[in-house]
């Protein structure tokens, strides 16, 4: 039963996946469908948010999601200024409130922000009156990655509801994950995760989620498997033994796709590993949409950054 | 000189089983007289406690003054006004100051600090070992001849079993405690709050019960081979109280304490804070579960102490990211109000039980003066006020640190006068009674 678009969002911030209705989710996808448009232009600048300016701080790396976000940002010809931990004074030790004065010196529209300490957007956006959009906060939440991937599953299964979603790897130290569990109940979807259990959240079915602690029982009639990078820096500490023996048992490999849906899609939010958690024939294979996930992502910020400014859905 | 007449209060000292209308007389600091009626010489001034409670004063096992090093965060001088605005007489101070309390001659500095300030009486629980570095015992004796009345490397749990045996063993010829936070370094690292749903649900890496239940299951098997006084700090989960009443049942020298923090907040209260550090503590405020669990051990007589594990940090550390923000909260100056309604209040236990909590066993735990109302006892009282509210605002605070989830709370009962050596050092100003 598909969900009834929200005519606008609630909040002035969109912090978190959480906090979002089944009806403001559904009003981002559609909004983003009309920016898809824009995309396919030859001219693919709308004068949108002209004069408005967005500050995108970055106190974590990224590459991927700051341009992604740049794109969108100046394809609605706003402002743009770049903070980013290594290139300004913004460090540990500076607090939050010292952050957000600098910040508010500037006057920003909306703040761009990817942090490496759960919380910390929602903690900015209770101190400043800019819209506040999260860019990955911690182990917390990636919104617009979830809401991408939600749009991108929309778009070649044509529902969400009813899917069965395998998302597989270190679920435990991963935003994405737990923004696309959130994202995708709330829509009526079935989520799977998979991994050993020393990558696994504890009480995963106090958001929702089915547990899987191998890879093979997840996938049956999966519609949609996504998987997550293994960090090869993590492999000093404990959560498992070795990448070869990760690959070995949970790795994504042509055989093992074979007991999803025939027309099962395979989803990865990026980098990606080769040979850790997905195999090369799989990542290029005919079912990846994986780089149709960039080109969309740019359609969700876009939708955001446009119905946080106050605009409405059609 | 300290003479006082404490009149029409009603008496509540569980040490002599009392609860009834009673007048007090002090002579010379020390508890002279308590009679039904009362008359002395005109010359010795008269407190009328008509409607108030008047109790053994209330001692603190678990604080952190702060001094030496952290001036900046809380001081002896500050630390004991809050003590004594809080309702407490005594607090024990904890050795992870900067230089830390593993040597005499700091425990002799906090001990003529606190006589200097001569509000609260100051015990300093000395380290257990050098530095809280966990490798070698620290001068435990020395420390006890210069006022130490008990060891603990709080803040820094002693994760080598044989030093935490050699110390349970060595301190029974000082007839200490050794007071232990329980904690595995190991598995609560890099954890900001109860790992469990709710941690699942916000996403803050968690610490488990676990990292404090398996240290608890240890050191009570330590205390267990070797006969030391064992007491265990701020114990916060259903698993650490169940293992504690195994221990009394067989008859180890196993106490323990918990705060209002953990009988009063649940992890979902940290959930509905946006992420404020204010709610970050050590241990973390757990499930609803362990909240009821903690006001059983209370109500069954398992806990031995309520103490508030005043914890003052700096309102910048506080603001810091929710991950690099110190645990702690500021305790003194809330924890009677919050027992008083949370606990006397809501019926879990009597005032009886409660001054048990506060003062008679604290003095038993640690061996120190006061804790009763007996003649010849020194006159240390807490008068309590059971019928006022109050609303907690930290910009009252006498603390230095105003970091507290408490703020803005409005609590039935509070501190009403704190009496030292006879001398009222504190008097609550006359609020509004509703
Ligand atoms: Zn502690």
């Amino acid at each position: 039963m598909p969900v009834e678009a929200a005519d606008t969002l609630a909040a002035k911030d969109l912090v978190g996946i959480a906090r979002l209705t089944p009806g403001e989710i559904q009003l981002i996808l559609d909004t983003a469908e009309e920016f898809l448009e824009i995309a396919r232009r030859p001219i693919k600048k709308v004068p949108t948010l002209r004069g408005r300016t967005v500050v995108n701080l970055f106190m974590e790396p990224s590459t991927r999601t700051r341009f992604s976000f740049e794109v969108a940002e100046k394809r609605l010809s706003a402002d743009t200024l770049n903070f980013s931990a290594s290139g300004s004074s913004v460090s540990k030790g500076e607090t939050l409130i010292d952050t957000a004065r600098n910040l508010m010196a500037m006057a920003p529209d909306f703040i761009v922000m990817r942090h490496p300490d759960s919380g910390a957007p929602h903690r900015l956006a209770a101190l400043v009156p800019a819209s506040i959009i999260n860019g990955g906060d911690g182990i917390n939440e990636h919104p617009t990655q979830a809401l991408l991937d939600a749009f991108t599953m929309r778009k070649h299964l044509g529902h969400l509801d009813g899917l069965k979603v395998v998302i597989a790897g270190d679920i435990r130290h991963s935003r994405v994950a737990r923004s696309n569990a959130f994202l995708l109940t709330k829509m009526g979807a079935e989520v799977r995760f998979a991994a050993p259990a020393s990558l696994m959240p504890v009480a995963v079915d106090a958001i929702g989620v089915t547990p899987f602690y191998r890879l093979e029982p997840a996938l049956e009639d999966a519609d949609v498997v996504m998987m997550l990078r293994i960090q090869r820096e993590r492999q000093g500490n404990m959560n498992f033994p070795s990448v070869r023996e990760y690959f070995d048992f949970f790795g994504l490999t042509p055989e093992r796709l074979k007991a999803a849906a025939p027309h099962a899609l395979v989803m990865h939010p990026g980098p990606i590993n080769r040979g850790v958690e997905i195999d090369s024939r799989v990542a290029d294979g005919r079912r990846s949409v994986i780089l149709e996930q960039v080109t969309n992502g740019v359609a969700i910020r876009m939708a955001v950054l446009y119905l946080l400014a106050g605009g409405h859905g059609e | 000189m300290s003479n006082l007449l404490i009149r029409n209060g009603r008496v509540v000292d569980p040490s002599q089983s009392l609860d009834q209308g009673m007048d007090i007389l002090i002579e010379d600091g020390m508890i002279a007289r308590v009679d039904e009626k009362i008359e002395a010489n005109e010359d010795v001034p008269v407190l009328d406690a008509a409607g108030l409670v008047v109790a053994p004063g209330f001692i603190d096992i678990h604080v952190h003054l702060r001094e030496p090093g952290y001036e900046y965060k809380e001081t002896i001088a500050t630390g004991s006004a809050a003590a004594v605005a809080g309702g407490f007489t005594a607090v024990c101070c904890m050795p992870n100051t900067k230089p830390v309390n593993d040597d005499p001659s700091i425990t002799r500095f906090i001990m003529e600090r606190g006589a200097a300030v001569g509000l609260a009486r100051i015990y300093p629980i000395g380290a257990v070992s050098k530095g809280e570095k966990g490798e070698e015992l620290a001068e435990i004796g020395e420390m006890v001849r210069q006022g130490a009345v008990a060891v603990s490397d709080d803040g820094r749990p002693v994760m080598n079993a044989e030093l935490m045996r050699r110390a349970l063993e060595y301190s029974r010829s000082f007839e200490i405690p050794v007071a232990a936070h329980e904690e595995d370094l190991n598995l609560s690292a890099g954890g900001s709050m109860h790992e469990g749903p709710v941690a699942t649900r916000i996403g803050i890496r968690g610490i488990p019960s676990a990292a404090e239940e398996v240290m608890v299951a240890r050191d009570i098997l330590l205390a267990e081979l070797t006969g030391g006084h064992l007491h265990l700090c701020h114990l916060s989960t259903k698993g650490s109280l169940d293992l504690v009443r195994m221990a009394k049942r067989k008859g180890l020298n196993v106490t323990c304490e918990v705060t209002p923090h953990h009988f009063t907040l649940s992890d979902e209260d940290l959930a509905a804070s946006n992420y404020n550090p204010n709610w970050k503590m050590n241990p973390p405020l757990r499930p609803k579960s362990d909240v009821e669990a903690v006001l059983n051990a209370i109500y069954d007589g398992t806990a031995d102490a309520i103490v508030t594990d005043h914890a003052p940090h700096h309102q910048d550390e506080k603001d810091l990211d929710f991950s690099e923000a110190p645990f702690g909260i500021a305790g003194l100056e809330t924890a009677v109000s919050l027992a008083l309604d949370r606990l006397v209040g809501q019926r879990v236990i009597g005032l009886s039980q409660l001054v048990r909590l506060m003062s008679t066993r604290p003095a038993e735990l640690y061996h120190l003066p006061g804790g009763t109302l007996r003649v010849g006892s020194p006159a240390d009282l807490t008068l309590l006020d059971l019928r006022s509210r109050v609303t907690v605002d930290p910009s009252a605070f006498r603390s230095k640190s105003r970091n507290t989830p408490f703020a803005g709370m409005t609590l039935r009962g509070r501190p009403a006068a704190t009496i030292v050596g006879g001398k009222v050092v504190w008097e609550a100003e006359q609020g509004s009674p509703s």
